[in-house]
């Protein structure tokens, strides 16, 4: 069934694609112009949220994106504060959310960025993601509801904006306060002016083309409607041409790809976790910071949650390590067995919130 | 009547699906708050041949289904 593609959506995942390229090429980690949640743990290391030396940084590329749908909700009128939709749950949520991503090592635009640099092992977390949406749409039909959000004051629909307007503020004032990684991929960004400009770009696309990573397969899926499949479709194509013409292109492979590992089952069944927890938060940790740019308070708390998940991702070594080329000898990296523990417990809580929050046949 | 006022995608276009499955009716009505509900709501509604009209007050749209 063809349907009408909103131009924006080709358009926001075309720049999305451009500008995933250029911040790579402008000084990010290979294969990580943009990740969510990559970058929420950049910014939980560098604020003493966890410890871990090699990713902590203030990135730019939150602030922007979040400002972005702030500014461009603003000019539309589309900025509405709201909130009261299970904010408990919703936090738990972004928490798995962002443990998944982090034994998979990038949230679902990583997985496509890293999809269009030839990373093979991150095919496999598209398909562990395209289970997980399955997973979800599966309660979805049978009533999954996280019930209704209400009206809020202004206060809670700037909540997130403010804090990134603060912590942008802290950083170019006294960035003494946080500490920046000296080495690893903490250590490897784009200059911040060019890293905040290009993301607010990038956020106000994203507000206003509703671009969203598993929205775009959910949709496709259940309602045979193609529109935001077409934004992810756009990232992957832009993305694998920007790696060819600068030559960073070198066949498709699952070997030793840049901050990746090659321990396949983790990488299917971190996804699983991401694609399915998304679909019942309604958006991929991306969507989920445009939201609460314009305004969506349950949003915001997600955001904290995932914060907060990656804290604990790497407090409890919950995170995957690369996969990596030392004196010869190779290792495929992968995740230890706490992270494999918490994926198992991650996925009965997943469980758990999902019955429960099966509707009765009344709403209030 | 749907009334999705309050709630996130997908959830308005699942409430919208299920009348349609239910009973095909030629007119239906769908109470959201978003815009973008509004727009999905709409581009479902087109695939399965009904045309559109929607009214806004007070920042909710009254949506009108019609075939």
């Amino acid at each position: 069934m063809s349907k009408k593609i909103n131009i924006w959506v080709l358009i926001a995942g075309a720049v999305v694609g451009i500008a995933a390229v250029a911040l790579t090429a402008l000084g990010n980690p290979a294969n990580m112009g943009f990740c969510i949640a990559c970058f929420l743990r950049d910014i939980a290391g560098a604020t003493k949220l966890h410890s871990a030396a090699v990713v902590q940084y203030i990135r730019p590329e939150i602030i922007g994106l979040v400002l972005g749908s702030t500014i461009i909700a603003l000019a539309t009128g589309e900025f509405k504060p709201r909130a009261g939709s299970s904010p408990a749950v919703r936090f738990i949520l972004g928490a798995i959310v962002m443990i998944g991503a982090l034994v998979f090592l990038g949230c679902p635009l990583r997985m496509v960025i890293r999809m269009g640099g030839g990373d093979l092992n991150a095919f496999v977390g598209l398909v562990g993601f395209a289970i997980g949406i399955l997973i979800g749409i599966f309660f979805l039909k049978r009533g999954f509801s996280l019930k209704r959000s209400y009206t809020a004051t202004k206060v809670e629909g700037f909540a997130l904006p403010f804090v990134m307007v603060a912590l942008l503020a802290l950083v170019l004032i006294v960035p003494t306060i946080f500490v920046f990684s000296e080495s690893g991929p903490g250590s490897k960004h784009a200059p911040v002016l060019a890293a905040l400009v290009i993301a607010l770009i990038v956020g106000a696309l994203a507000q206003k083309s509703r671009l969203c990573m598993v929205s775009g397969m959910r949709d496709a899926i259940m309602f045979r409607d193609f529109n935001l499949l077409s934004g992810f479709a756009a990232i992957f194509v832009v993305v694998l041409l920007g790696n060819i013409i600068l030559g960073n292109f070198s066949g498709f492979s699952a070997y030793l790809q840049p901050i990746a590992h090659a321990s396949q089952l983790w990488n299917l069944l971190g996804m699983v976790l991401v694609g399915w927890g998304s679909v019942l938060l309604g958006g991929c940790p991306l969507r989920q910071l445009i939201l609460a740019g314009e305004g969506n308070g349950d949003s915001a708390v997600t955001v904290f949650g995932m914060v907060v998940g990656a804290a604990v991702a790497h407090n409890f070594k919950l995170a995957g390590s690369a996969a990596s080329l030392t004196d010869g000898v190779y290792s495929a990296g992968g995740i230890a067995t706490s992270g494999k523990i918490a994926v198992v417990i991650a996925a009965v809580v997943l469980l758990v919130i999902s019955f429960m929050n099966i509707a009765k046949k009344e709403r209030n | 009547m749907v009334d999705a006022r309050g709630l996130s995608c997908p959830m308005p276009v699942v409430m919208v699906q299920n009348e349609v499955k239910k009973g095909n009716p030629n007119s239906l009505t769908v109470l959201v708050d978003a815009m973008v509900c509004v727009e999905n709501v709409k581009r479902y509604a087109a695939s399965q041949g009904y045309s559109v009209t929607v009214t806004e007050e007070d920042g909710e749209y009254k949506m009108e289904l019609s075939k």
